[in-house]
This record gives C-alpha cells, structure tokens and sequence, in this order.
C-alpha cells in the first residue's frame, strides 16, 4: 500500500539530507518525495509517498523523523482525506497532420499544448497519479520523447478536521 | 515590562551595545557560559584560530594522543558528571577519528558537544587539504549537527547545541567552524533562550497513564523493575529505590544501569540479559508486571523478542518516544524522565502488591545461583580478580571498562552500590573505550579511585593515551586483564564454529611492563593467584598511575549465558 506521509521541516541546508538519510536507515524505499516552501516564511513541506504495509514500521519511522530537531510536524495523509496532485510534462512526437488528434486526446485530461516544435509538443498535465498514467499510456503509440514527473505532492482536506500525529496525545506518547 | 529571572543569562536587558568578538574568542565565552571547566582535544591547521583563543584562556585543556581518545575522555567524564563532555578536533582527518565515540556517545546517550574545525568557506566543497563533510559524515551518529556560516550564528548555535545534547534523551552534539569564522568579528549575544519548536521533550509524564501504572501494580501478582540508565541520566536513583521499597518489587538493572540501584539492596536481582544473572532473567522471563524505567530493550538484554517477557503487561517509561514501542510492545507508555514519572508514582495512593511468595522465590534463585567460577590451582581466574579489587576498593571505586569478556565480568563480579560510578561501552560495544574514558572519569573526579579494567586487545586499540596519564599524573590504575586474546570473539569461535579461533588469538604481545616504564608508569606483572591479594593491595594503594598486567586463564569463559536467538528462559552456565 502507498503511504503519503506530510513532514513540516525547517527550511534550511541539510534537512532534506536529513530526511532521506532516516528511510534509508530503515530501508525504506521512498517511491517519489517533494519540496516546496509553505504559507509560513522558514518552513518547507516535505511529501513522501512509501511503500510500506507494516504499521509498526511506519510509526518507527514517523516517531524518529520527529526526533529531528528541524522536524515540526509529521502527519501520515494516507488514512485521511486529501487532495493529492502530480505534475507531468509530456514531449511527444507530433507531426503536425498527428496534432489535432492528440490535442483531442489530452483535451478529457484537462492537460494542455505548452510547447510546439517542428515535430514535438510538449503536453503539460496536472492530476492524481492514476490519471497521468492513464495519459501517458494513450500519448506512448506516438512516441514519447522525453518524460517529466513531480511526483504527488498533498494537502490534508479542510485542515480543521485533520487529526494529524501529535507529540503528545491522550495516551502520552505518539499516535499515528 | 522587565522581567526578571533567577538565571544570569536571561537577565541582562542590553542597554548598552553587545560586545565584538572574533568567533574563536566567541567560543571561549561560551565554554565560560556553559561553566564548562575543561575541554579535550587535539589541536591542528582549522583550529589553529580556537586554540590560540583557548591559551591562557583559564579554560583547562586535555590534550589527548589521538582524537579518538578525545572524546571517549569526554564520555568518561560526561557520564560520572552528568554534564556535557567537550571535545575539539580539527578539520578532515581529526573529525573523522571522533566518528567511533560520537556513535558510541549516540547510542549510550551520552551529552557531548564535539566542536569540528572546518576549512574556510570559500573552498569548502573543493576537496581541500584536510576537508571531510563531517556534517554529512556525523548525522547519522549524532542527535544534531550544525555547520557555522557566519561568526553572528556563533552564540545562538552553542545555545543550541549545550541545549541538545544535555537535555531530553540526552546525545553528541557536533558544530562545525570553518576556520574564517573563526576569525570573523561580531556582536555576541548569549543571552536568548534557544527556539526550537521542533524540539520539545516531554518531561512531565502524562497523569493517566501514571494513574494506569498504579492499578496494574496494585492486581499484579509478579511485578518486576526493569531499571536502565535513563535512571542515571535522570538522577532518579533515589526515587527508584524508594518506589521498590514502598512496593516491595524487586529490580533488576540493564548493563548501563548499574548503580542506579545498590547492589547490597535485598530487592536487587542482579543484571539481565545475555550474561545476566538467572534471577534477573527468570523475573523478566515469568513477570506479569514489567515495569521499565529508561531502558531502551536493546536485544542484549531481551534475548530472543517472542520469548521475552511474553505473559507480561509491559509498562515503558521513556523520555524518548521512539523507544516505546521500537523493540517491545508496550501497554502502557510514559513518555517523560525517569525522575518525574517515580517520583508521580510516589506521590500518589496506591496499595502494594501481595507478592512475598514471587519476592521469595526471585531471592530464592539469587541465593542459590550467584555467578561463579571454579578455582583451577594457581591460576588468577578473571572473576576472582575483579572480587578482589572490589574488595580492595570497597565497591567505592569508579569502575571503567573496555569492551569484551572483562567487561561482563567487571558487570557480574563488581557489586555497584553508588549511581555514576561505572563507565562502560554499552551500546556501540566500543574496543578501546576503556582507558581514554578512565582518563576522563578520573579528570572528572579526581580524589576518587578510577580503576580502569580493560583487556589486553582493547588495550592495544588506544594505549597512546598512557601519555595523558603519565603527563597529568592522573592516579588510574590500569588492570589489564590479559587472556591472549580477543577473549568474547574467541568464546564465541569456541561455542559456535567449532572452536576454529580466526584471528582472535594473540600470538605476539607487546612487553606491557616496558611500555609502561615508557610512559613513565609504575607497572607490575602477576601471574599467581595466591600472591593476587597482596599485590593488588599494594597496586591500588600507591600514589599516582600504575598498570598492572594480570595473566589470567585463557579458556575462561563467560556464563552464564543465552545463545543468540534464544530466549531469556534458556540460560546455559547457570550453574558450575
């Protein structure tokens, strides 16, 4: 089962070494991580998606990254409502007697045209994972070029209802 | 609105402009701050500037023979003070030789602050002389490192770093300086608490779960303490041994927890695990109630896990909560110190256990299967040795050992009445540890008996520090333990590969009298049990260091013992 896992870091050198050095420790393989900056100036959001289906693993892992100083808060997305979302930038062969027809194939993914060259497009795609896959297997037969994908990056819907994994809980040690 | 606070630190309203120092001269006011009385190190090309600051600074420097040393020194002193060892090493290859003590500092929660020389930022990644990312290199082994940019970051990450390492489950803290930082002039402030919100330990447990503790003591039918050295690191063992009396349970003490309960107590059942004692075992095998104050289920001490306490309701009180639950699963978490959670258990009513037949029985097999050994003829046995210094020492001494058979005996035979008193490479099992960390328990303590227990192949590993003895006359009295071999390995070989001794024999020794007539220290040989007494009087009765080498029976073994991947109830040895 993949896991999404939010980790709230300090936004400073090393700590994303930090991080990946922990699953690596536990030999975790992570299947696709990304950073960006938050809505609160120093803080970064980390979103790790793991393959991981033993719970206990996970909670090791979830109790030692909030062992790390620059760790402020860990919640594991995965049991919980959210919007995850992948960014994939797509060049295809595009003659151009092909090119209405793979405009017409993108035009159901909401994906768009962002780059066209002399036997290229560049297709730019936005949704869940599943939906990217989908896309790129009905763009393969015209020859993909080149591939670009973000990896999901996620939010917790209505933040207000999250129970995330607390330092300290009602049983005093952490939940997740 | 001023605020006043008992705490000189936090007093001082700035009213006028802070001082400017160089960050080297910033370093030595931090190590003033941090009443930090001595430091030790080895100096070298990126730590020139902070040497030349700590001369004539009053701050007393140790100067090891080999960084390694350094910081076991600094461990050494750390865990008999319960204050932060400092260590300084230069950059590239003095860095990396404090890799081994950092990892041993880790996983023994030791607070050090280690402090790295660094090369100037401008070539910094350029592979220049003497340069190693020691912050890539450290993370791994330390609870945080930091890497100073600019001499304003100096004060406030010093702040961090004592914070760290000495608060919480306490670890090594390393701060790296590149060697223009050093020379950087900025305004020093060391007045600000840290801010760290992403660190925050609990240390008042959690009311319920005390409450929880309280009423599976009161139905238990065979409780037992689990005591480690959080107990230590917390100065709760006073708590702890009033708790076992209000409630009659009997204890028993992880190898780092030695001392944290008197072993003449009625209620101590020896050290557990794989060279624990039968009672020890036999209560942590059959307990319904296992209650465990700041040890960590290290697999030394549990055996094999599915055979480990298994009709046990398992309370674990920790200050780490990742501990909880890591090894052992726990019904009852507190996550908090040792000292507040006892002390929360003291402080509330409770009724004590009816447990006198399981408190009967446990003594029952303690009196019945004391560790042993079998006098051969003339020959010193290594167990009677150890008798015999704490004999000869009254079980007052500071007892450091290196890692190995010696170990477990100087942990079996040596019965520790007082907290702090035993200095031993617990979880890293770290060869060499022994005598550079009696050197530091003996700076830390310096009118109390160090003996310095070690064998004669973790010797070998850091005997350069002889030279740290010798130059500061510290009076620790070395006893080499001398099997002609890498004793544990060769027991192992013997029990498990068919007695094929690869590699851990000795076939050629050094002449440890003459090396230490080298170095200027008293030394002696014995082979002979009967004249052990006399001459062990006399050892550890002389004024300033001495060794003395012991030639012990080289067979011996180690029992009684659990085979890896068995359980705690499968003890072999336990008798002659």
């Amino acid at each position: 089962m993949n896991r999404v896992i939010s980790v709230s870091v300090n936004n400073k050198a090393g700590v994303l070494n930090r991080i990946t050095a922990l699953f690596m420790r536990k030999g975790f393989n992570i299947q696709n991580l990304t950073v960006g900056v938050t809505e609160t100036p120093g803080l970064s959001r980390i979103t790790i998606v793991m393959n991981e289906t033993d719970d206990a693993a996970l909670e090791q892992v979830i109790k030692q990254l909030y062992k790390q100083i620059d760790v402020l808060k860990v919640t594991d997305l995965t049991q919980q409502p959210m919007v995850a979302r992948e960014l994939a930038l797509i060049q295809v062969n595009s003659p151009v007697a092909q090119r209405s027809v793979i405009t017409t194939i993108i035009e159901p993914f909401r994906a768009s045209v962002i780059d066209v060259g002399r036997d290229t497009i560049t297709v730019e795609a936005t949704g869940k994972a599943e939906k990217i896959d989908a896309l790129i297997a009905l763009l393969r037969p015209y020859g993909i070029k080149e591939l670009a994908r973000t990896g999901l990056t996620a939010l917790a819907r209505d933040v207000a209802m999250v129970t995330e994994a607390r330092r300290v809980s009602e049983g005093n040690v952490i939940s997740i | 609105m001023r605020v006043m606070s008992e705490n000189p630190d936090y007093t001082s309203t700035q009213t006028t402009e802070p001082r400017m120092l160089s960050g080297a001269d910033m370093l030595v006011e931090v190590l003033r701050k941090e009443q930090v009385e001595v430091v030790f190190g080895y100096p070298g090309g990126a730590v020139l500037p902070l040497y030349d600051a700590l001369y004539e600074c009053g701050i007393r420097h140790v100067l090891a023979r080999h960084e390694q040393g350094a910081i076991h020194a600094a461990e050494g002193y750390a865990r008999v003070t319960g204050k932060p060892g400092v260590v300084i090493a230069t950059s590239g290859p003095g860095a990396t030789n404090l890799v081994t003590g950092l990892a041993d500092a880790m996983l023994d929660s030791l607070p050090i602050v280690a402090i790295t020389g660094q090369v100037a930022k401008s070539v910094i990644g350029s592979d220049a002389f003497q340069e190693t990312s020691i912050i890539g290199i450290s993370t791994p082994i330390t609870k945080h490192n930091y890497q100073i940019q600019h001499a304003s970051e100096l004060p406030g990450v010093f702040k961090e770093a004592f914070h760290i390492a000495n608060t919480g489950r306490k670890g090594p803290v390393l701060v790296d300086i590149p060697k223009d930082v050093a020379g950087e002039v900025a305004p020093f402030v060391y007045n600000a608490p840290p801010q760290l919100p992403g660190y925050q330990p609990t240390v008042i447990p959690h009311v319920m779960q005390i409450k929880k503790v309280l009423q599976h003591i009161e139905l238990s039918h065979r409780p037992v303490i689990l005591a480690g050295a959080g107990v230590l690191h917390a100065g709760a063992s006073r708590e702890l041994r009033l708790f076992a009396e209000r409630f009659g349970i009997p204890v028993v003490h992880t190898l780092l927890g030695l001392g944290g309960f008197p072993a003449d107590h009625p209620l101590f059942l020896g050290m557990g695990g794989m060279h624990g004692s039968a009672a020890a075992n036999t209560a942590l095998y059959e307990t319904d109630l296992l209650l465990n104050f700041g040890a960590r289920f290290d697999d030394r001490l549990t055996g094999n896990l599915a055979d480990f306490a298994p009709t046990a309701t398992v309370v674990h009180v920790d200050i780490d909560p990742a501990e909880i639950g890591k090894n052992v699963p726990t019904d009852i978490p507190v996550v908090g110190d040792a000292r507040e959670a006892i002390s929360l258990l003291l402080a509330t009513e409770a009724k004590s256990p009816e447990i006198s037949g399981w408190r009967e029985k446990l003594l029952d097999i303690k009196a019945h299967t004391p560790f042993w050994y079998v006098q051969e003829g003339n020959v010193i046995k290594p167990q009677r040795l150890i008798e015999q210094i704490a004999q000869h020492t009254n079980g007052e001494a500071i007892v450091v050992t290196d890692v190995g058979q010696h170990q477990m005996w100087a942990a079996q035979f040596y019965p520790f009445v007082h907290a702090n008193r035993w200095v031993t490479s617990g979880g890293l099992g770290t060869m060499g540890f022994g005598l550079p960390a009696a050197i530091g328990a003996q700076i830390a303590e310096p009118n109390r008996q160090v003996v310095a227990v070690v064998g004669d192949a973790g010797f070998q590993m850091t005997l350069e520090e002889l030279a740290v003895v010798a130059e500061l006359e510290l009076p620790v009295k070395i006893v080499i333990v001398n099997n002609g071999a890498l004793g544990m390995v060769r027991q192992w070989q013997e029990l498990f590969y068919e007695e094929r001794y690869s590699s851990s024999l000795m076939k050629w020794q050094p002449d440890y009298l003459k090396l230490a007539e080298a170095y200027g220290i008293p030394s002696l040989q014995i082979r002979d049990d009967g004249a052990l007494p006399e001459c062990l009087s006399a050892f550890l009765a002389a004024p300033g260091p001495g060794l003395l080498e012991c030639l012990v029976a080289p067979m011996e073994n180690v029992y009684p013992m659990i085979a890896p991947g068995h359980g705690l109830h499968q003890m072999v040895g336990v008798k002659p």
